[in-house]
């Protein structure tokens, strides 16, 4: 390692990667839950946060201009997030050939052992939310470009609500993810240690049950008829 | 009591293994888990057979060559109350008459099998000669008491050193990581006064050493920890991230 431009190129620099990208995706997912809520404050309300973002950090930023940087900043992440995930579990793989009889895990939770495959399952999700209510293309039935209110009832109205359903199912994988992967930011980027450790693992348990939980608002919302 | 035992035998390095099954009568309740498979080889001598080839040496847990995973679990020791014990101090009250047990060597792509239950972990000696010293000024012995070091630093260092270097952590780890041994051995000068001079320098030189070995990497599930017979924390991963940052960030190379 010569410096910051290789440090990627260790598994430690790889691992900073994936906490830094991932307390990036932590404050999106914050930022985003929060507007969702405005959904319960009626149509008008919603669809005018909906246009507003296209007006973020007006005047100084033009028309959609923060917008497009933030989309910037969000997939860059996560391609990161991926990209280190990806090559990290390959290694992780090879460096063991000849696998154990027997291997009794200890004290990794569930949530630990299940970090990669909620990671693909959040990262399907994601197509699948893009082309739902973003683009509005094949999986939404009736999509408005103008009204965001409407997309979001009648998307997860639509098919006996299975969109409703898949959303809450990929809500509990991130629920896990997020769990393990708050805990793992501290302790990657070196800010663990006894005397914080209790503090980080209920900041954990916090992030990990309020995020979801305020996702999940609107689509039960919708499934009970509380928003229509 | 009587036991099967569910052994991996190896003839060498470049050869496939395989486990072998045997029975094993009149075994003491009191004899460590070592001295029953000294038993076992005293039947195989006898019997004109190879006896089983595994690491051993002081038996009494403090110089890290024993390293057998047994039913699972590196050191066997997840049997309460028995925690942050070796092989060697593992003994047979804690398994119960008719058992069959699994024992397996470590396993890791940077721990090459040698022959049976042996691998060589040449690996954890790269790694030390990377980083693990510190300089000091030769002449007269200097007075013991001149660096000051706070009891809280003493103490973190005399915890990290606690380490004998066994490879219990890797054999554990899912990942085959060897983060757990690697920061105790940083942190064990890192945190001294003394280890002050090449802290920055020794970090990098021994992640370097590690992830040249091909262990794996770290995904915090605190299997090492579990393991380890001399309780080595988590802590101490942590700040070697921290330093190996603060080592990107400051240039070294």
């Amino acid at each position: 390692m010569v410096g910051i431009m290789s440090f990627p190129n260790t598994t430690i620099g790889k691992k900073v990667i994936m906490a830094i990208s991932g307390v990036i995706w932590v404050g999106y997912l914050a930022m985003h839950m929060y507007g969702n809520l405005k959904i319960f404050g009626g149509a008008t309300y919603f669809n005018h946060y909906a246009e507003g973002l296209r007006e973020l950090g007006a005047p100084v930023f033009g028309h959609a201009h923060l917008l497009f940087v933030a989309r910037i900043v969000f997939v860059g992440s996560i391609i990161a997030h991926v990209w280190a995930a990806i090559t990290l579990n390959l290694r992780n793989k090879a460096s063991r050939p000849v696998t154990y009889n027997q291997h009794q895990k200890l004290r990794a939770s569930t949530a630990t052992l299940t970090m990669i495959y909620g990671g693909v399952t959040i990262a399907v999700f994601i197509i699948y939310h893009l082309l739902h209510f973003t683009l509005g293309l094949l999986v939404h039935p009736d999509f408005d470009g103008q009204n965001a209110y409407h997309n979001v009832i009648v998307g997860f109205q639509s098919y006996a609500y299975i969109p409703a359903i898949i959303y809450l199912v990929a809500l509990i994988a991130l629920a896990f993810h997020l769990y393990h992967g708050t805990w793992s930011m501290f302790q990657t980027l070196g800010l663990n240690n006894k005397t914080y450790n209790n503090m980080i693992r209920s900041l954990a348990w916090a992030v990990a049950i309020v995020i979801p939980i305020g996702f999940a608002a609107v689509p039960l919302s919708v499934m009970f008829g509380i928003l229509q | 009591m009587k036991l099967h035992l569910k052994i991996w035998r190896q003839e060498n390095k470049n050869s496939q293994g395989r486990f072998e099954n045997y029975t094993l009568d009149d075994v003491s309740q009191d004899s460590s888990f070592l001295e029953m498979l000294d038993l076992l080889n005293e039947e195989l001598t006898e019997k004109g057979d190879e006896p089983i080839a595994f690491d051993h040496d002081c038996r009494e847990g403090i110089c890290g060559m024993c390293s057998l995973v047994i039913n699972g679990v590196a050191h066997g020791q997840n049997r309460e109350p028995i925690k942050q014990v070796t092989v060697c101090q593992l003994h047979m009250r804690h398994f119960h008459d008719g058992e069959t047990i699994t024992i397996e060597p470590w396993r890791a792509q940077a721990f090459p099998a040698l022959k049976d239950l042996i691998v060589d972990r040449t690996a954890f000696d790269i790694i030390i000669q990377a980083g693990g010293y510190v300089s000091v000024s030769t002449g007269g012995a200097a007075e013991a008491s001149a660096i000051p070091v706070p009891k809280k630093d003493a103490d973190v260092s005399m915890d990290a050193a606690a380490c004998i270097g066994c490879g219990a952590c890797v054999a554990a780890c899912p990942n085959a990581s060897a983060m757990l041994f690697t920061s105790a051995k940083i942190t064990h000068l890192g945190i001294l006064p003394q280890g002050q001079t090449e802290r920055y320098q020794r970090v990098v030189d021994m992640v370097n050493a590690m992830d040249t070995a091909g262990f794996g990497g770290c995904t915090n599930m605190g299997e090492c920890e579990a393991v380890c017979p001399k309780d080595i924390s988590l802590d101490f991963i942590a700040r070697m991230n921290g330093d190996l940052i603060k080592a990107a960030l400051m240039g070294v190379s």
